[in-house]
């Protein structure tokens, strides 16, 4: 690899300040420390480093989302075979043909969130952050998959500028930007991000049978009565009409696992938001009122995008709690908080996306009782001293 | 025995290059050097110009704001050169060693002494500045009467010397004497922390006038800093005052015999390390000595101290005032393909995100590269996972960026040093210069409180 470098290294200058391209330094130091660990040696404090740096702390939730992704791209065949009645379609070609759905998705929402974040790291002359890397895969697998591509680079504009960048980039955001812009799209063109089309691709173009229902599983629920439902092994195994990524309990736990086994995710969020969710479903249960207190409370945690908010999303380490206790008590309000918006606000089918929302502004303040309970601590012993 | 107080958090870096156990004897050394770096926070006035003739205790400058507070120089000789860096800042006053007068400070029984006499006789010998005081981890004030005085007899840093080795090997006759000295400056306890096993040193177990503490975990379980927040915590108003065993050992032989001498063990350690060996020095004498003839091949780095917080020397160099060993471990100034992909088989790590932690190798030789670029904080809860003391790393630092006086007091700033962070810096996926962050922090407490 050393023609590599020395070819690098020959190029440098040119980005250098005073050379032909200065404008462009932070997108060639970004490709430079993408192709090669700089060889900066440590100045200042301590001489060691880890070998752990943010690039590879990125990769391994993108290695934790391929189950998913993958799974995304059969189903998205899958769900389209089954609307159209194409029932001679081999697996390989429906994965195929959802691959060819997704990837424009995936290229336009890099190429829209990279390039704003590059003009970001140019202007405040720091290193390109990694964090959109996960933000630009999270988007697409998140999106019903007819979503129009304009409506998809406009919500990652919207996303990065307003959702990170006004805030000072990677690990200043408040909200989790992949949740903020989708929920920019939830609001801002509802028909396009609900309702019984938008899950299936072609649906929306019109054509395929009629009274074909391509509703998810929630929306089911809410319009025929939860007995219309897909069985609970179809919801774990994700052969359901959904978002692309988020169908699949099964390759969403492969991606869990994974993020357990390198600790990138916290476990502490997911266990508590796991039984949050499970604790307000069996109370929901226990107490009745409306028919839709009466799903099975291990419903909630197959349906919808809990399992993929609860992995993916929830566990986002800038915009979850950030101490330890902080992390319990988030994410058993937010798995609450989802359950409560599904069945007392049916009008949002999706209560995952708003719960995070909703607990990201609050995580400041969760955080903030935590480590005023330290302060305190420490008040008192100079007292009693 | 003690109570045992343990720890869980915290971290032993499997770093290549133990030490070991065979003591060799002083090299003699032509060049020494004082460094105005190991006193962060000094402002300082020379007492001497180039080529002045120094004796062993002879005055070389002392504290602006403390005049009372000397530092003396290790040798009799001449001073070569005073150093400056950028602005003129005293960087090091270099000594030319030559002859072998030494100044008599006069013998005494401490215990035989009042207070103000026993801060005359090491104020005046320029023994003080052994004494470092937490808050703020500098210099100890001369005016202020320490709550505690605590004292680690064991080392957990990467590589640290066996601290009972050390002390097997000294003149534990002195002490006794030590101990008598520093129990007259507190109207406190002196607190003497040991590892799990305790010690086998006769003259550690039969100290009068201490209090035992026994410590288990990993590093930084015999950082003092860490020690002091189990055994009784620093609260805002109160001062503890800190130091080195061996530098007990110094304090003991000046009242026994009067002199300033300051003979140490130290560890010679690391990878790039050929011989590794104890051997007998004193600080502020050059390294060339030891190392020659040991170093290995390659670009390498000599440290005066430990991995995490020592300071990067010269080969010619001068163990550091404060330190108890010498490392050297390659230089990491090479590129390396696609770094952050690879699996790890060979990369020792604090993370789970390396194949090679399923494995059970135990020594890896670790370089200086960083690893990776400057990033704002993003990962969280890993910091307090090294770190065992009731402490929000992350929002100190924070409150420390802000320059918040009040948020850094009520989150612990007096409790803690650099070298308590370390290990945060070490695993910072972000590589924040951490150490020098608590730095500045401490500087802005010491600015604004006085």
């Amino acid at each position: 690899m050393s023609f590599l470098l020395d070819k690098m290294k020959k190029i440098e200058p040119l980005f250098k300040k005073g050379g032909r391209f200065e404008k462009l330094y932070s997108f060639y130091e970004g490709f430079a420390s993408f192709l090669f660990v700089p060889d900066k040696v440590t100045t200042k404090g301590s001489h060691i480093r880890d070998h752990m740096d943010m690039k590879r702390t990125m990769t391994v939730v993108i290695i934790a989302l391929m189950p998913a992704l993958l799974f995304g791209c059969y189903n998205i065949g899958l769900q389209h075979t089954r609307a159209f009645g194409l029932n001679d379609w081999p697996v390989i070609q429906m994965f195929l043909f959802g691959f060819i759905k997704l990837l424009p998705m995936i290229i336009v929402s890099y190429l829209v969130g990279l390039g704003i974040e590059f003009i970001a790291a140019q202007i405040r002359g720091h290193e390109i952050s990694e964090g959109y890397l996960v933000t630009g895969m999270l988007i697409p697998l998140i999106m019903p998959v007819d979503v129009p591509l304009w409506m998809l680079a406009i919500s990652v504009a919207f996303a990065v500028i307003l959702g990170k960048e006004v805030f000072g980039g990677t690990g200043m955001n408040i909200l989790n930007p992949a949740l903020t812009a989708r929920a920019f799209l939830f609001f801002s063109y509802p028909g396009r991000m609900s309702g019984d089309k938008v899950w299936i691709e072609g649906l929306t173009k019109g054509g395929g049978p009629d009274g074909f229902s391509g509703a998810t599983p929630l929306a089911l629920a809410r319009l025929d009565g939860f007995d219309q439902m897909p069985s609970p092994m179809e919801m774990f195994v994700g052969t359901i009409p959904g978002s692309v990524g988020e169908t699949s309990v099964v390759a969403i736990l492969i991606g869990a696992f994974i993020l357990l086994l390198t600790g990138v995710g916290s476990w502490r969020i997911m266990l508590s938001m796991t039984l949050g969710a499970l604790g307000m479903g069996l109370l929901l249960n226990a107490v009745g009122g409306n028919e839709y207190t009466q799903i099975p409370a291990y419903y909630h945690l197959i349906m919808g995008g809990f399992a993929f908010g609860t992995v993916f999303m929830a566990t986002d380490p800038v915009t979850a709690a950030q101490t330890n206790t902080g992390k319990y008590i988030y994410g058993a309000l937010t798995g609450i908080m989802v359950v409560i918006i599904r069945v007392f606000n049916p009008a949002y089918p999706e209560g995952t996306m708003l719960a995070i929302l909703l607990m990201n502004v609050m995580a400041p303040l969760i955080d903030h009782y935590v480590v005023n309970a330290s302060i305190r601590r420490r008040l008192k012993r100079g007292r009693r001293v | 025995m003690s109570t045992l107080i343990r720890l869980r958090k915290g971290l032993n870096i499997k770093l290549a290059g133990k030490a070991e156990k065979i003591l060799l004897p002083e090299v003699p050394e032509t060049r020494f050097g004082v460094r105005f770096a190991d006193f962060p926070g000094l402002v300082a006035r020379l007492d001497v110009k180039e080529g002045d003739k120094v004796m062993c205790g002879s005055v070389l400058f002392h504290d602006k704001a403390f005049p009372e507070i000397k530092y003396v120089s290790p040798v009799s000789g001449v001073v070569r050169k005073i150093i400056r860096g950028e602005k003129r800042v005293l960087t090091e006053v270099v000594i030319g060693q030559e002859g072998s007068e030494k100044i008599d400070f006069g013998s005494a029984a401490p215990l035989s002494l009042a207070r103000e006499q026993v801060k005359e006789k090491l104020l005046n010998s320029g023994m003080w500045p052994v004494l470092r005081q937490r808050p703020y981890h500098i210099v100890a004030r001369p005016d202020i009467v320490p709550r505690d005085i605590f004292i680690s007899v064991f080392d957990t840093a990467p590589l640290a010397p066996d601290l009972d080795y050390v002390m097997a090997n000294t003149h534990g006759s002195y002490l006794q004497t030590g101990i008598d000295a520093l129990s007259r400056l507190t109207d406190g306890k002196v607190h003497l922390s040991q590892d799990a096993e305790g010690t086998r040193v006769a003259e550690i177990k039969n100290l009068r006038n201490v209090e035992f503490h026994r410590f288990s975990g990993p590093h930084p379980a015999g950082n003092v800093g860490v020690q002091i927040h189990h055994i009784a915590p620093v609260c805002r108003g109160e001062v503890v005052w800190t130091l080195d065993v061996q530098d007990v050992v110094a304090i003991g032989r000046l009242f026994a015999t009067g002199f300033y001498d300051r003979e140490r063990i130290i560890a010679l350690a690391g990878p790039g390390v050929l011989n590794r060996k104890y051997h007998r020095t004193r600080p502020g004498a050059s390294v060339a000595g030891i190392l020659k003839g040991k170093l290995a091949e390659g670009n390498l780095r000599v440290i005066s101290g430990n991995v995490l917080t020592g300071k990067k020397i010269s080969t010619e160099g001068s163990l550091g005032f404060y330190d108890n060993m010498i490392t050297v471990i390659p230089e990491g100034d090479y590129h390396e393909f696609m770094g952050w992909a690879a699996p790890g088989l060979k990369k020792y790590s604090y993370w789970r995100a390396f194949v090679s932690k399923l494995l059970p190798k135990k020594e890896y030789i670790l370089d200086t590269n960083l690893h990776g670029g400057h990033r704002a904080f993003v990962v969280t809860g890993d910091y307090e996972n090294v770190l065992p003391m009731d402490i929000y790393p992350v929002y100190l630092l924070k409150a420390i960026l802000a320059g918040d006086i009040e948020l850094m007091e009520n989150l612990g700033i007096y409790e803690v040093a650099e070298e308590d962070f370390a290990l945060c810096e070490y695993i910072d996926p972000s590589k924040t210069e951490i150490q020098e962050i608590i730095r500045s922090g401490i500087n802005l407490m010491i600015k604004e409180m006085n």
